[in-house]
């Protein structure tokens, strides 16, 4: 099994906790082995690029270059979607603009960082789950069933758009589909869960503008739980944190504002997989979501 | 001919006199009316060559106008208004006055990529989205909008320490943009927000062993400890300092 340099980014490490630690404690109890990468730095996340693209460019290379020039690793796996989607975006670019990779090599020369030389590359936490252990690996590691509890598997936009930067996606059987994602809908099948029909896998939440346009944000989201609610979910998995604390977040405002009020709940998808491997409910830090799922899932018996 | 079709054109365009007859034919009223014809001599051809030299602007003058871009938008989907295969259009021919007349809605693209990721023709619209907004701010046609701002504090963090923090950026936006955090968490939706994160309901429901059971502990004391000790990047040095240096040399040699 191949290890990994693991780049959590500035989300897991604040608001997005609960993904971090369940991430970490599922990693570990699948037996798979990954190292933190070395005092990475803020790819850029949605923001920096609007103030100078290869702001962004440079910032993710940085940890791509921090992997491989100084901890020989040739794979950044990242759990955040939208660090994911900028280390993706930096690959791509570099591997096909040799004006932006003398750009970024100058830079980092000035700058005394390792300079990036376009030699690793970067996974999702999903796709390295599939990649090592696929649906099969995790039947054999269950310790208890999801009991057919119903899921929207919520994939966002990061993950697979635009799809130009995921050469790797919509490569026949086996591969990951950048237009109807399965990877997650895979992996929670194998553990138990019925995944609902949902059609909203990939429409927008308005991350980009929770704060700063709240009611568009609100809309978005409330079309995602409405939805999920409508196609049967009980919960709908997340694989990314922007995604899931805006889901959170505006499924609140919703109801504040707006008199909507949703019951569908929000969970990390690594927190329901660590479920079904045997993980306590405390170590996956499910108390810590906003949106409280406890009492559902003692309901349907996987906690 | 008599104009049916009077929405589609502006409304100072179309001249009807109440009074008129011609060759002793009383065309008095609708039977009169027509278009004044439009001579539009204020169109900038170079103006796609500075939506060009703004982020995201590059491929501006490939699209071919399929409309893939407006039909796939999420924004489009809630407001009509927002039409970015028109704005291209617009770009392109160099009428810059009808862009104008959206400036208080393209601020509003999400980034959601759909459009970038449909268009035939790589012209990255959401790029386009961004380059016209800074393009209009530059000018100062708009103020700074709100998502500006955003990207602007997110950005000084990461130049400086190469990380952010969590609270630091929502609160320094709600500062810069004027709401009142106080207000909002005490009768605003981020009260209800921060209740729930601590699991007060079920304190109020009186259910005390859930609630203790339930308290998120670690995640709080890590964000108190970040917003004391501020998250950085240790071998960071000068790097920040080098990529503000690349941005600024950037800007002037485009835009002067």
């Amino acid at each position: 099994m191949a290890k990994v340099a693991y780049y959590p980014g500035c989300a897991l490490e604040g608001s997005g906790g609960p993904y971090d630690r369940s991430t970490r404690a599922l990693v570990d109890a699948l037996g798979l082995e990954m190292e933190n990468l070395a005092d990475w730095n803020c790819c850029g996340a949605m923001e920096v690029k609007n103030v100078h693209p290869m702001l962004q460019t440079y910032m993710s290379a940085r940890n791509l270059a921090i992997a491989s020039e100084k901890m020989g690793f040739d794979t950044v796996m990242a759990p955040c979607n939208g660090c994911y989607h900028n280390l993706k975006k930096a690959e791509y670019e570099l591997a096909t603009s040799p004006d932006a990779m003398k750009t970024v090599q100058e830079l980092a020369t000035k700058a005394d960082d390792p300079v990036y030389k376009g030699d690793v590359r970067t996974v999702h936490l999903l796709e390295w789950l599939m990649e090592e252990l696929g649906p099969e690996g995790i039947k054999a590691r269950l310790a208890r069933s999801l009991n057919g509890l119903k899921i929207a598997n919520y994939y966002g936009c990061m993950y697979t758009r635009p799809r130009q930067i995921f050469p790797e996606k919509d490569q026949g059987p086996g591969s990951e589909s950048s237009y109807k994602p399965h990877f997650m809908d895979d992996l929670l099948a194998a553990a138990g869960a019925v995944n609902v029909d949902f059609p909203l896998k990939t429409a927008c939440c308005g991350g980009a503008h929770t704060l700063s346009d709240a009611d568009t944000s609100t809309q978005l989201v409330l079309n995602l739980l409405q939805a999920a609610e409508e196609a049967g979910a009980e919960v709908i998995a997340t694989e990314c944190p922007t995604c899931h604390s805006g889901l959170e977040m505006h499924q609140v405002r919703a109801e504040t504002q707006f008199g909507i009020k949703t019951k569908v709940k929000i969970v990390y998808f690594t927190q329901l997989l660590g479920l079904a491997l045997g993980l306590s409910a405390r170590k996956l830090a499910l108390h810590e979501n906003v949106s409280d799922s406890l009492d559902l899932l003692h309901e349907k018996g996987v906690v | 001919m008599a104009i049916h079709e009077k929405s589609l054109i502006a409304p100072d365009h179309l001249l009807t006199s109440d009074k008129l007859v011609i060759d002793g034919v009383d065309v008095s009223g609708h039977w009169n009316t027509m278009i004044v014809p439009r001579y539009v001599s204020d169109y900038d051809p170079d103006f796609y060559e500075t939506i060009r030299k703004y982020g995201g602007g590059e491929n501006v003058h490939r699209c071919w106008q399929c409309g893939s871009c407006t039909n796939s938008c999420t924004v489009y989907a809630i407001n009509t208004d927002f039409n970015p295969r028109y704005w291209i259009y617009l770009t392109n021919l160099g009428l810059k006055d009808e862009i104008l007349k959206d400036k208080d809605i393209i601020w509003q693209c999400v980034s959601c990529n759909k459009c970038t990721n449909i268009c035939p023709k790589d012209v990255r619209p959401e790029g386009v989205m961004k380059a016209l907004q800074h393009w209009m701010e530059d000018e100062g046609h708009v103020p700074a909008s709100a998502p500006t701002r955003f990207d602007a504090e997110f950005t000084r963090q990461c130049l400086a320490r190469g990380r952010i923090e969590d609270s630091e950026v929502m609160l320094n936006f709600f500062k810069e943009t004027k709401q009142d955090v106080v207000e909002l968490v005490k009768k605003g939706w981020l009260g209800v927000f921060v209740a729930r994160m601590n699991k007060l309901p079920l304190l109020r429901e009186g259910k005390i062993g859930k609630f203790l059971a339930r308290l998120p502990i670690t995640g709080p004391l890590k964000m108190g400890w970040a917003m004391v000790f501020k998250p950085r990047t240790k071998s960071w040095g000068r790097t920040g300092e080098v990529l503000q240096a690349f941005v600024e040399e950037q800007r002037k040699l485009k835009h002067g």
